[in-house]
This record gives structure tokens, sequence and C-alpha cells, in this order.
């Protein structure tokens, strides 16, 4: 909101030579100026001069000579513009004058001759970008040589703030509003001046006009005044003036007074011309199901019906004339059927109190903000209305008649809060007390009695962000904080004896993390919201849960797999020459409810049961360094188990993977309290489905779990922390190469191996696998380290021989193998 | 002289050899062959230019259906030699994912390096967590109950245009959102548990604005939500300055000034010492020497209302912030959508 500190100065007595004070004060009330704006300044040396001559300059074609006078005698300068001849009107800065932004203006001599000073175009005075020439003030009235051109203009120095107003705040969003709070703080007088009575008609306002509200609940109050014998005109040119420093356009006497009072009091108000009004009045209704109008802004509107969103009950107040024909939203916008034009003389003007929700459901249905509709549905003064009326019509300066219309509802009473002094402690850690609470609340409108338990508080009915007790006792607290000043307040580190801390899962999904960092991954966030073709592109069927507001179209589900994601980042680095990488990232994938959901409280109230889609923390890993494939992946999982002490997971071929590689995946199975459950899977992304997705760098190896089960120490079961012994006596080794059919898996003839090795098999490792020259077709030779040891004894070489042979025995019955 | 024996003649020639091809690469070449320029095919067709227009007629419709024929036998075979080349492939690099040896476990020798903004996280949890706060999160999909009006902001209330919402197509419309705050989680927290709470709640959200420089559609914020005996302003104003030092250093520090959130009464902004410029007032801060980093009051007596805790016995604080934001600041990056890109170059700085 821009705030000329000229017009705050009308209600109090503001120091213009203390800005950036008033700056700080601002801030600290919570009304931040995001911005200082100085106008009209340095131009108190700036006079009007009459062009007596203009006259070449020998040598020079483009600059000549012009002799000015100022009021003072003729005087020579040099200029370089060509907009203007003898007789014209142009602002002269004499020499010495210091025009915005320190320009200071010397006697110079230019290619022979001597200039006295400088003519000035809009752009050099600051008033405008204009730079095409210098400024013809020919038109303006009152300009006369030697006249100091700020009084020609009428223009003053002034500085204009740009405030934010916080939502809740709806009093502070006008001029008279932020002197106020600013005066209070400053420790001013605050004065709101009473408008001057217009001249008064003898004909009652009854005799003019009528007023019916058929629709109290959405509109509990309205007044309307008539006023007569309007000449429409432009705006005396201070009024203009304020306007556009508070950056609003000048359109008439009429309109411009409803906005300027607006922008003075912060209560909208709506001048109809009331010869075009059927029936010469205003009725106000409940638009009815489905009807049209065809606003100010002449897109037609359809009423009445209930919008998408949560509690719109579809209800609209509509502003009728008296016949019942619409001709405006109610606070928000007119029709153009009834608006002031150069030929209207006789003016209803109405202003109303409108209920702030349904201005807010109405304006948020039909997306459709004004100005007023802002200030409405924030709340405006139910009992400020009669004084914007006043002030209107003493702006427009016309007759009036006598009285004004009055309808009323269940209009808002001021509300008596009673806030004891030891909630204020409470709630503030700091003791003000009652006598200094009543000081700090008095100025700005509230009314205080101390009493010997507290205060007893009347709300100002401008004060819709205070709410009825006994949650308003707060809102006054904050009211009282904010006007003590909040860093009046001194901190207090607070102690508790509950000791903080990460959670288990936390914790190890920092472990996690830390390990996929320890294997050379670099951890990448890519877009939860993404196209639903992504899905299917690897293969991923079924419903995904769609934005019904998405910023792009494309992007409007909620990602199943972070496989594209991680995929396209992959392509993003290969693209740069920079391929060589492994990314990984741990983030949420969701389902639908229809495959897979949770409930929560949900609806209006919390009262009703609501579906939500189910959220999975995944871990998600893309390997493509050089020679990256799916063993590493199964590499890069060993290192997580094992960094997690998982004991009892297994990887379990499986060639329906979505987006995987079908003769190169697996998941990984847990084995756990409650049986056997898929927590992951792993292998090499589908050559197919990476080029889908950009890439075609080769292989990529692929590791995805579910923390919110891996982590789960009922799902995936860990190595007891009991500390194991170690045994003290030599162990002893036995290699075996194993021949099976490539169809059984090297898992099972390990697990065969270690079933077989009992209590004293301290480790079985895999580790070497030969295919070729000497094996049978379709088989491979899997060599397997067995190592034993006892606890208690040196093994024997009979011992180690019987183990060995068991071993043998059990390959050969679960799997087939053979010694090779 | 063209005839239709001629005809059959080409096309039982060229479907020969189309089906007698045995791999995507003979296939082209066939095609080549058989429908390409020099094509017995094509020169056929050339030939019609002597015949008179109505022989020249039927003879084109003819040849016309030949290549339609063979086209169709092209990439039929087209397909069934890609089914088999991509079955042989998968043939070929049938792996048994448990047979591989710890041998071949690749020797790593670089170090990754976590996300800027997840490092950020860490950091600020172990500050929070090292003043004595739990950690709490909660999930991205809520209801309206949870993301607004159990947060003293009902439906319709204008409140609502401080957050741009993305809804889901879940339910009635405008019911179930991508959360557009962690405060959510407060009322899961004290819905499920009894006070006192000291808990911080890190976490992804979801507003519906256009990536610029500042802002992001997906973004992470951390909560703060105290809820305890005794719990007073003069306790938050501490807790953030004690955090806003022990975060950005002995030099950052803070203060607060009024401001307003539904949730909070009285709320306040937070500003701290502008990172830039250290105070001294620079174009980041406008020359004040404080940037604004987050938002932070006593919790409302009316959300305390909606979780069924009572406001006279217990008193609290929530705050919240960007880590985005943090990161920004502390790293000085002009724009935040690089932190989504996932380029490396970017990644291991950190």
């Amino acid at each position: 909101m821009k705030t000329p500190l000229s017009w705050l100065r009308d209600f109090a007595a503001f120091d213009t030579s203390e800005v950036s004070r008033l700056v700080t004060t601002l801030d600290e009330l919570g009304l931040v100026v995001e911005g200082v704006e100085h106008v009209g300044e340095g131009l108190g040396d700036v006079v009007v001069a009459l062009v007596e001559g203009v006259d070449a300059i020998p040598g020079a074609d483009r600059i000549r000579l012009v002799t000015v006078d100022a009021g003072q005698g003729p005087l020579e300068v040099v200029c370089g513009a060509q907009n203007f001849a003898p007789g014209d009107l142009v602002p002269l800065a004499p020499v010495g004058a210091v025009l915005p932004g320190d320009v200071e203006i010397r006697r110079r001599t230019m290619k022979g001759a001597v200039s006295n000073g400088m003519l000035c175009s809009a752009r050099e005075l600051g008033l405008s970008d204009d730079h095409e020439g210098i400024l013809v003030l020919n038109d303006v009235e009152g300009a006369r040589p030697g006249v100091p051109l700020t009084d020609a203009l009428g223009i003053a120095e002034d500085v204009v703030f740009d405030i934010t107003v916080e939502g809740n705040r709806p009093d502070a969003w006008s001029v008279a509003g932020v002197a106020r709070d600013l005066a209070g703080k400053l420790g001013l007088a605050f004065t709101l001046p009473d408008p001057a009575p217009a001249l008064e008609l003898g004909t009652p306002v009854e005799a003019l006009a009528s007023l019916e509200i058929e629709a109290l609940d959405l509109c509990p109050r309205m007044v309307v005044g008539v006023l007569e014998g309007v000449r429409v005109a432009p705006s005396p040119r201070w009024l203009a003036r304020r306007l556009l420093l508070a950056g609003m356009r000048p359109i008439n006497n009429v309109v411009d007074a409803s906005n300027y009072v607006m922008l003075e009091l912060g209560q909208p108000t709506h001048p109809y011309d009331l010869d075009r009004l059927g029936g010469a009045g205003l009725l106000v209704r409940r638009a009815r199901h489905g009807e049209r109008l065809v606003t100010l802004d002449g897109v037609e509107r359809t009423l009445g019906t209930p919008g998408r969103g949560l509690g719109d009950t579809g209800e609209d107040c509509l502003i009728c004339d008296a016949e019942g024909s619409p001709i405006g939203i109610g606070g928000i916008m007119g029709g153009a059927s009834s608006e002031i034009s150069d030929s209207t003389t006789r003016v209803a003007l109405e202003a109303a109190y409108f209920s702030p929700m349904a201005i807010a459901r109405t304006s948020k249905r039909l997306g459709l903000r004004t100005e007023a509709s802002a200030r409405f549905e924030r709340g405006c003064d139910p009992w400020g209305i009669d004084r914007a009326v006043d002030r209107v019509c003493e702006l427009v300066g016309a007759p009036c008649a006598a009285g004004k219309l009055d309808v009323r509802g269940a209009v808002p009473e001021p509300e008596r809060i009673f806030v004891s002094s030891r909630r204020i402690v409470a709630v503030l850690g700091v003791d003000i007390d009652v006598a200094r609470a009543a000081s700090l609340l008095e100025p700005i409108g509230f009314g205080a009695e101390p009493g010997d338990e507290g205060l007893l508080v009347t709300v100002p009915t401008n004060r819709p962000d205070i709410r009825p007790a006994p949650y308003g006792v707060e809102d006054v607290i904050e009211e009282i904080a904010r006007t003590y000043g909040y860093s009046q307040i001194p901190g207090r580190q607070p102690a508790w004896p509950e000791p903080g801390g990460l959670t288990q899962h936390q914790k190890d999904r920092r472990l996690v993390a830390d390990a996929m960092c320890g294997v050379g991954a670099y951890e990448a966030w890519t877009p939860s919201l993404v196209d639903d073709a992504d899905h299917r592109a690897m293969g991923l069927f079924g419903p995904a849960v769609r934005v019904s507001n998405p910023i792009v179209k494309e992007e409007a589900w909620l990602r199943r797999s972070m496989l594209p994601g991680l995929v396209r980042a992959l392509a993003w680095n290969a693209n740069r020459r920079q391929g060589d990488v492994r990314l990984f990232e741990i983030g949420t994938v969701f389902s639908h409810p229809d495959v897979e959901g949770r409930g929560a409280r949900g609806g209006s109230g919390g009262t009703q049961e609501a579906v939500l889609p189910g959220e999975h923390e995944l871990l998600a890993a893309v390997l493509a360094s050089a020679g990256d494939d799916a063993r590493h992946a199964v590499a890069v999982w060993r290192v997580l188990a094992e960094a997690l002490h998982l004991d009892a997971v297994d990887v379990v071929a499986d060639g329906s993977i979505p987006g995987l590689h079908p003769t190169r995946a697996a998941r990984l199975v847990a084995r756990g309290h409650g049986g056997s459950t898929p927590i992951g899977a792993l292998g090499e992304v589908d050559p197919e489905v990476a080029a889908a997705f950009g890439y075609e760098g080769g292989r990529v190896g692929w590791l995805e779990v579910d923390l919110g089960l891996v982590l789960d120490p009922n799902v995936a079961s860990r190595r007891p922390s009991a500390a194991r012994t170690i045994s003290r006596f030599p162990s002893s080794d036995v290699d075996l190469a194993l021949v099976v059919a490539d169809g059984v898996p090297a898992a099972k003839v390990e697990a065969a191996l270690v079933a077989a090795g009992g209590d004293l098999l301290e480790s079985a490792r895999l580790f070497d696998v030969y295919r070729g020259p000497g094996m049978p077709e379709g088989h491979r030779s899997l060599a397997f380290r067995l190592r034993f040891s006892a606890p208690d004894r040196t093994l024997t070489d009979d011992e180690v021989g019987r183990l060995r042979r068991a071993a043998i025995d059990a390959a050969e019955a679960a799997t087939g193998a053979t010694l090779r | 002289m063209i005839g239709t024996a001629r005809f059959a003649e080409i096309e039982r020639d060229a479907a020969d050899a189309l089906v007698s091809a045995t791999s995507l690469a003979a296939l082209a070449e066939a095609q080549t062959a058989v429908l390409g320029r020099r094509s017995a095919l094509a020169s056929a067709h050339r030939d019609l230019a002597g015949l008179d227009p109505e022989e020249r007629r039927a003879a084109g419709k003819i040849l016309h259906e030949i290549r339609t024929h063979l086209e169709a036998l092209a990439a039929e075979r087209g397909a069934a030699l890609a089914a088999r080349e991509r079955a042989e492939m998968l043939d070929r690099d049938r792996l048994d994912l448990t047979e591989v040896t710890d041998d071949e476990v690749c020797s790593v020798i670089r170090r990754g390096r976590l996300h800027l903004v997840d490092q950020t996280r860490r950091e600020l949890e172990d500050v929070f967590v090292a003043m004595g706060f739990t950690v709490a999160e909660g999930p991205e999909a809520e209801t309206d109950w949870y993301n607004f009006e159990a947060l003293n902001i009902p439906p319709a209330h204008p409140a609502r245009s401080m957050w741009d919402t993305f809804y889901l197509d879940l339910g009635q419309p405008e019911t179930v959102v991508l959360r557009t705050h962690t405060s959510p989680v407060q009322v899961h927290l004290m819905e499920e548990q009894a006070p006192p709470i000291h808990a911080v709640i890190p976490g992804r959200c979801y507003r519906r604005e256009t990536a610029d420089a500042r802002h992001l559609p997906v973004f992470h914020q951390v909560e703060g939500l105290v809820v305890d005996h005794g719990i007073t302003f003069a306790d938050l104003a501490g807790t953030i300055e004690t955090f806003t030092t022990a975060y950005f250093g002995a030099d950052i520090h803070s203060r607060l000034r009024p401001g307003y959130f539904p949730f909070t009464e009285p709320s306040a902004e937070v500003e701290v010492t502008c990172t830039i410029c250290r105070g001294k007032g620079c174009r980041t801060c406008s020359g004040t020497g404080w940037v604004e980093l987050a938002g932070c009051g006593m919790v409302d007596p009316a959300v305390f209302a909606a979780v069924g805790i009572d406001p006279e016995e217990w008193t609290g604080f929530a705050f919240g912030f960007g880590i985005d934001r943090c990161a920004q600041m502390r790293h000085v990056i002009a724009d935040s959508r690089v932190l989504g890109e996932n380029d490396v170059r970017f990644l291991r700085q950190f």
C-alpha cells in the first residue's frame, strides 16, 4: 500500500525530518515498509520562465542560445532541445540549483556561448520518464514567469511509504489506520476529522430513493445517501495527485472521491447514477441458482452455484435495482448499467458491511479479487460506514438529500474481553502491568479498564482480527506485545528434562545415505510430480494419483517410482559429458488408494474419514560409473546390508519387475518374524526403458529399497547385538569347486553348504565363477571357500574331512551339484 | 510386355527375400532391394508409362496392392526379428544375481556427497537435537483438516490465499492436498502424543508457485513445536536466537517483529543479520542489514482446541523456515532452481 507522508499528516503531526525513524517504527509495528520513495525533491530552485528568443550559435547545429525571462530580466541559456519557441513557458533551473540525483547546475560555456542555467525535461525533474524535450508549461494554470515550479504544478516534496499490511489487519489497510498505529507508538495525538456536513437539501432521502435488504445474513448493513446537482468533472489537483501517489488513476470527481475514501478510511463505497437505477432504489438479495451478470470488466458471471471448494454453499450477494434487476456483485464488482457517466447529475452513494466469509467464498469461486473485495473479505468496520459516506459527500461537494437510508440486520457490536494479568505474563513471559497495558491499547482505539486482576478491554469494531473470548484474550495480548515492542521482550532459553535425539529410523536413514556416499554415489533430488506416461514407459501400469490443478499439464501425477527421475538425472549429466556417475535419492513414492491407501481425519471439521494415497520412503540408486552393471548393484546392496547388520535378506531372481532388465533383475526378500517380505529390487535398468528416459550410455545398475521395511527389524531381521566369541584356535579352510546347472541360483548352493557346516562353519564365501572349456553345456563352476573353526580346540584333519564330505553331499542333494 | 505373371513373380521373389531375412540388418537390406528405387517392383512401376490409360490404371492398382502387401510383410518380419533379437539379447545377458563374488565388488576410490539440502537438513536437525528437540516426520499428502482447518484456517478463509495449494483428485474436490507446509505434522503430534512436546519437523512441501530464483514449487521446510508448562514468548525469542547463533555463527543474530499466521498468536516474523554483509547493509538485505528467515509465534488456543489440549495448563510456541533458503543463504546461491538439477558439478561442491 503506497502511503504518502503528507496524507498521514492529516491525522497526526509526524515529523517530516525523521523519515528513517518512521520507517523503523512502522516495521516494529508489523507494518512492513518495503520501500521509501522521495517525490518532488530537489525542485525547490526551479522556476517557470518565459522564452523570449531563440538564436543560433555560430558553428553549432545541435545547441541554440535561448533568452528567457524568469521575472528578473533576460537570461541567456544554452539548450539542445528543439520542442519550444518564443512565447512558451518552460522550467528553468538557475545556476546553483541542485536537481534530483544531486545534479548541480553551474555556469558553463559551450561553443563560446555562456549558459546561465538549464531548461529541464520532465525526466530531469524526476516528474516522469519523458525525456523527449523540454517540459512545456503553457497549459498549466498558475504558471507565470518567476513562479516556483512546485507552486505552479501544485506538487510538494513528499515521501511515499510502500507498506505491506498483514492479512488480518484490514483496519491498517488505510492511511488513517496506519496513522493511528504510528501515532500511538510515537505518542502523538491522533485525530480523525469529522467530515464537514455537505450542503443539505430539504428533500428527505426517502423521497428520492429506496433501500431493501433481503439477505441480511450476507449483507448485515447498508447505508445509502443521495447527492443532487452533481457536475461530473476532473478531480481537484491535490486529490488527483494523492490518488496518483497511492498508485491509483484518477477518473472523475465522483469515482475519485469514492476511491480516495477507500484509501483513507478503508471503507469501499459505490456510487450509482440514480437516474439509471430502475425503481430509483437498491435491493440486496441472494443470487438465484445460475443467475448471470456481466461485471464491469466485461465478463459474464454465473452466480448462485456452489463451487468445488469445501464450505462453498454457492450463496452470492447481489445488488439489484429496486425492480430486482442485478446491477452488481455485492462488495466485489459492479455492473456497467448504472455506472457514473459524464451526464450523471444525481448519485446514490452506497456503503455496506458484507459478511467477510461470504465475500471470500464468492471472490474465490469467481476468481475475482478487487480492491473492495479484498477489504470486505478481511472485514471492514460496520460502524465506520457513516463516516465514509459523509466523507465522500464532502469531497464531491454537491448538495445532499436530508438523512441517509440505513438498513441493518445483526451488525457486530464491540466485544468486551477480560484479560488477566496472569495470562499476560503466562503468554509473553514479561510482566506488563495493567496500567501500562491500558496505555498501550487506548491510543489504537481499544477501551481498557484496569482492575486488580487484569484489564477489561473493549474491542473497537474496526478490529475483526480480535476474536471474542476466550481466543480473543490471546489476540489482545498480541496487541499489547506489538505496541510494547517485540524487541523489548528479552529472550530466554527454555530447558526441559526430556532428552532430544533422532529416532532409530532417522539414524539408520542417515547411515544408509552415508553408505551410499561411501560407494561413490551423489544424492539427487528428482521431481515428485511427474507425467503418468513416464510410469507407462517403464511398464508400471495401473492408477496414479492425479493433481487437480498442476502448474504444468504434464507434471500432474504423484510419482510411483523414482526410476524415471533418476535416469533422467543421469541423462542430464551424461549430456554434459559427466555420465560416469552414480546417483541416489531418498524420497517418497505414492500409491493410488485404489491399490493401497491410508485413512485419515478429513472433511469439514475433521469429522469424516478420508482416503489418502499410500506413501513409501524409498532409497533408489542408479549406477553408471565405468563398468557398472547389475553386479555392482549387488555389491552396493551388500555394502548397505552390511552397514545395517542385516542377516536374512535373499536375492531372488524375478524377470517381471517394471523397468528392470528381465534377465538381470532380482527382488530383495527379507526373512523376518512375520515371514518373507519383498523389501526392494536390484539389477539393471532395462536398456529400452533407459533409452525412453534419454539415457543410452550403456548398462545402468539399479537398486531400490523400501526404507520403511528394510529399517524395520521385525521385517528384516538383524544380527544379534550380543558379541560373538572369537575362537582363539586356528581355523581351517576348505575350497570346493562345484559344477552346477545355470538354472540353479548360487544362493541355493551356498544355503546348502551353510546348513551342512553347522556350528563349526565360520564363514562361506563364493570366490570364483567359471564358465567355458571343460564345463558341460549349461553349467558353471562355483568355487566356495568354507572356513571352519571350533571355540575350544583345533579341528583335526579328520574332522575337517568329514565336514567337507558333508558339505559336498548336502550341495549335491539339494542342487545336483558335482565336485569338479 | 508387362503381365500379371511377371507381377506375381516379382511379388513372390520379394516376399521370399523379406521372409528369409534372419536379422534386422538383413531385413533392412532386403527391404531396400525389393521395395527401393532399384527394385524390380519400382522398375515395373516405371514401365507403366508405356501403357494406355486403362491398362495403366489396372496394372498400377495391382502394383500398389503388391507394394502394400510387401510393406506389411516387412513390418511383420521386422517385429518378429526385433522380438527375437531382444529375446536373444536377454538370454545372453542372463545373470544370476546370487553368483556375484565379493571380488567383483568394485574398488571404490572416490566418495559421493549428500545433496546440499539434505546436508543442511542434518545440520539443522543436529542443532535442534542438541537443544533438546526430537525430530518428527509426517506424510506429504494430507487432508484439508490437517493442512488447514485444525490450524485455525477454516474452509474459504481468505488467509488460505497465503498458501497456493495443489489439490489431489481424491474424494470430494479440494479436500486432499499436497501439504503446503510442515505444520500438519504439528497437528498429528499433538493428536497422538500428550504434552510435553519438543520437536522439530523437517520435510518436503508443495506450493503451486512457478519456480523462480527464490521459490520452488517443491521445497523443504523445518518446523518447530514446543508445548510444555510455562512456555512463553520470551522462550520463543530465546530459542530462535540460540538457534541462529548456533547455525549461522556467533555474529549472526535474530529479531522478531509482528506478523500474522492463523495458527499462532502472538505471531512474529524472524529476521536475522544479513549473512552477505554481516549486518552492514547491502543489496540482498535492501540496505537494512536484516533478512527475513522464518515465521513463528505462540500456538493459537484455537489450534489447541482442535487437538484437545487444555490451553490453560499448557502453552507452546511454533516456528517454521525453509531448509532450501538456509542453504541458499549459507552458500550464496543466487538461483534456487539449481537445487533440483542434480548436476554433479554442483553437487560435489558441498
